[in-house]
């Protein structure tokens, strides 16, 4: 069974390479693209009965394992435990589904002469990305994953190079890379400290070093993965940056790449420093990224960056689940992480939508869409109200479990937090609900700029450089909503509802991957090959 | 585990005049610091790996050392040099693109950002010519004089 982990990785990366063969033929890219990307689900879901079932996996890549000797494992180590199998299942899910949006779109709105053949190569290899920073079984090899999705990222981003987004790629690039460079100090420092980089010899090792220099070798990482999650005062990056790349670009980013540094600092907290001891920087880091990320979605016009803000608040969430070190609070995160990928993605599809048929993103220029598409209200109202936490969604069954963890803990710090994730679901569900009053409900002509909007919808390559705006009732029939963007936008949505209707079997999973992330133990075992 | 002081001051100036180059808006400036502290960081990474002069293939000497040169160190720093290179190239490219579209090299704000920051101090100008226009037509001020309406037959002494 071992045998099917290195599969997510290599299926992109070879199908990475196939599609830039066949770079002349877009109908194939595609076609391969999908059979990638749905081959990578499949093999993710039974990753995950698998592990479920019956426990651990972990392979050696080449042979290198742990020798009779004593010699821990030299080489890259791949392991599979319920969390991260979960995370595949999820982000194979978003992954598959946000490249039929791209597809549908590119094939409605793109132009002949774009220069799109290189960008479902560079999805795959983000793909891959993505699939080795979950799969990783020493802290180098996570670094190399961070790296590949970020080098993807860099040109999925930049993709056109228009003018804002070269502005946007450079701080993007150069702020990834600086916190790249701070994982690869705290890389050299763990090795210094443990010489090892493999998590579970790590484990074991790392009980051994003192307490202050293992909260030093913890406090670099964890600012390293800060930046990559966007723990607030490490998240100004982020809502510059994503905005401006192609909705379904935008979409993947915030779903995916946040939560890979959500999942390094659970690995990281939970395996390699588990005695909790920077739990109260964590707590307090989680508290100023909900309130400053949500106080700062409020102050927004664009949908896009709105809801960039509100990714970065809700950041916080997850980081509180982990800092509390309980089961339960784990159980909520892991829960919460799976449900905040799903609904985060599908807001950005649907602002996607709302783009493409209203010309405009800003609130400034929008109104009237529920009158004149009932069925995008419909798509936007569900997961809107599942970000902002009503019952019975999974985003509020989410915040329930981390509320109960936090009252279970019982601390003053604990308590606050409770309090600010009251508060920080309250705003979260006003500035949504804003969106709501000013995109859909008022007349377009009560909008301050309700008369202009972009000149084109726009596609991978941003053409509206120069020609900024005209006139809305100019602006040229944009149609239905293309099927190939509407069926996976519901399809994301049907997968939110899901998890709600399915909160009691997922629940118990994530309760059996908290155990199990909570108990180094097993992991390091399985990857050491201990006999228990 | 002991250390060589020449690298760790190397190490140590090659991050610091990084760093300050990062600082710089000036893009060239940036990559030149971003390629400085990669440089520091290797050197890191080098220096971890244990001392300078044990012998690189397993099972010779070198003088009189016995001890293996620490082989996964020297790996990680070639992975992160390839890494660094491809990334530097890329950065490369993006300069030069938005050098073609503003002629300079300097990276601005966020234009969305700067809106959104004055939103706030529009609001206020507005609020308070608003407020400004309210003390100038309060709707009924109170005069003292008896209104027009007292002066209607049947109200008089309303007041």
């Amino acid at each position: 069974m071992s045998t099917l982990v290195p599969l997510p990785v290599l299926i992109p990366l070879l199908a990475a390479a196939l599609t830039l063969f066949v770079g002349r033929n877009p109908r194939l890219q595609q076609v391969i693209t999908l059979a990638a990307l749905s081959a990578v689900l499949a093999v993710s879901v039974a990753l995950l009965v698998y592990s479920d079932r019956v426990g651990t996996q972990a392979l050696h890549v080449g042979g290198w394992g742990p020798t009779d000797a004593g010699l821990g494992p030299l080489g890259i180590t791949l392991v599979v435990d319920r969390l991260s199998a979960l995370m595949l299942v999820v982000s194979a899910t978003v992954l598959l589904a946000v490249v039929f949006y791209a597809i549908g779109q590119g094939i409605r709105d793109g132009d002949e002469r774009q220069p799109v053949s290189i960008f479902l190569p560079t999805y795959l290899i983000l793909s891959a990305g993505v699939c080795i920073a979950f799969l990783a079984g020493d802290l180098f090899n996570l670094f190399v994953g961070f790296e590949v999705l970020l080098s993807a990222s860099f040109v999925l981003l930049t993709i056109g190079s228009s003018r804002e987004r070269v502005r946007v790629g450079i701080s993007y690039v150069m702020v990834s890379m600086v916190s790249s460079m701070i994982f690869l100090i705290g890389l050299a420092l763990v090795y210094a400290a443990a010489g090892t980089l493999n998590m579970a010899e790590l484990s074991v090792r790392l009980q051994d070093v003192e307490t202050g220099t293992r909260n030093a070798l913890f406090a670099v990482l964890l600012v390293a993965f800060g930046i990559k999650a966007a723990v607030f005062p490490l998240s100004s990056w982020l809502p510059d940056s994503y905005p401006t790349a192609p909705a379904p670009v935008t979409a993947v980013f915030a779903g995916l790449l946040t939560k890979v540094g959500v999942y390094a600092i659970i690995r990281a907290h939970s395996l390699l420093f588990a005695d909790g001891g920077l739990n109260a920087v964590l707590l307090v880091a989680a508290l100023l990224t909900m309130l400053v990320g949500i106080f700062g979605a409020i102050a927004q016009n664009d949908i896009k960056r709105l809801l960039s803000f509100t990714l970065v608040s809700h950041i916080g969430y997850m980081v509180f689940g982990v800092a509390l070190s309980s089961r339960l609070g784990m159980t909520g995160t892991i829960y919460y992480v799976a449900h905040h990928i799903v609904v985060q993605t599908t807001l950005f599809l649907v602002v996607g939508l709302i783009e493409r048929q209203a010309g405009a993103s800003t609130l400034r220029r929008l109104g009237g869409l529920a009158a004149a598409s009932p069925l995008l209200a419909l798509l936007y109202m569900i997961p809107a109200l599942n970000l902002g936490g009503i019952p019975p969604l999974s985003g509020f069954l989410g915040k329930v479990a981390l509320l109960e963890a936090g009252a279970e803990d019982g601390s003053v710090l604990a308590w606050l937090l409770v309090a600010g994730s009251v508060v920080t679901s309250l705003l979260t569900l006003y500035v949504v609900m804003r969106v709501w009053t000013k995109a859909f409900w008022r007349a377009r002509d009560d909008a301050p700029d309700g008369e202009l909007a972009d000149v084109a919808p726009s596609a991978l390559i941003d053409q509206t450089d120069d020609t900024d705006d005209i006139a809305f009732n100019d602006r040229d029939d944009v149609g239905r909503m293309p099927l190939g963007m509407l069926v996976p936008t519901m399809a994301l949505i049907a997968v939110g509802l899901a998890l709600t209707v399915a909160a009691g079997p997922i629940f118990g999973f994530s309760d059996r991957a908290a155990e199990e992330v909570l108990d180094p133990a097993r992991y390091v075992s399985a990857v050491l090959r201990i006999p228990t | 585990m002991t250390a060589d002081l020449v690298p760790l001051v190397v190490i140590g100036g090659l991050t610091a005049c990084g760093v300050y180059l990062l600082l710089s808006r000036n893009l060239t400036r940036m990559l030149l610091g971003l390629l400085m502290l990669s440089n520091a960081v290797n050197l890191l990474l080098l220096s971890v790996g244990g001392k300078a002069g044990n012998p690189p293939v397993r099972g010779r000497t070198s003088g009189d050392r016995t001890t293996t040169a620490d082989p996964l160190a020297q790996g990680m720093i070639l992975t992160a040099i390839v890494i660094t290179l491809g990334v530097a190239a890329f950065v490369l490219a993006l300069i030069y693109r938005s050098y073609r579209f503003t002629t300079e090299e300097d990276l601005p704000n966020d234009p969305e950002d700067i809106r959104v920051a004055e939103l706030g101090e529009a609001e206020l100008a507005e609020a308070q010519r608003l407020d400004a226009d309210r003390v100038k037509t309060v709707a009924y001020p109170d005069t003292g004089e008896p209104d027009a309406l007292d002066a209607l037959p049947g109200t008089e002494g309303s007041r």
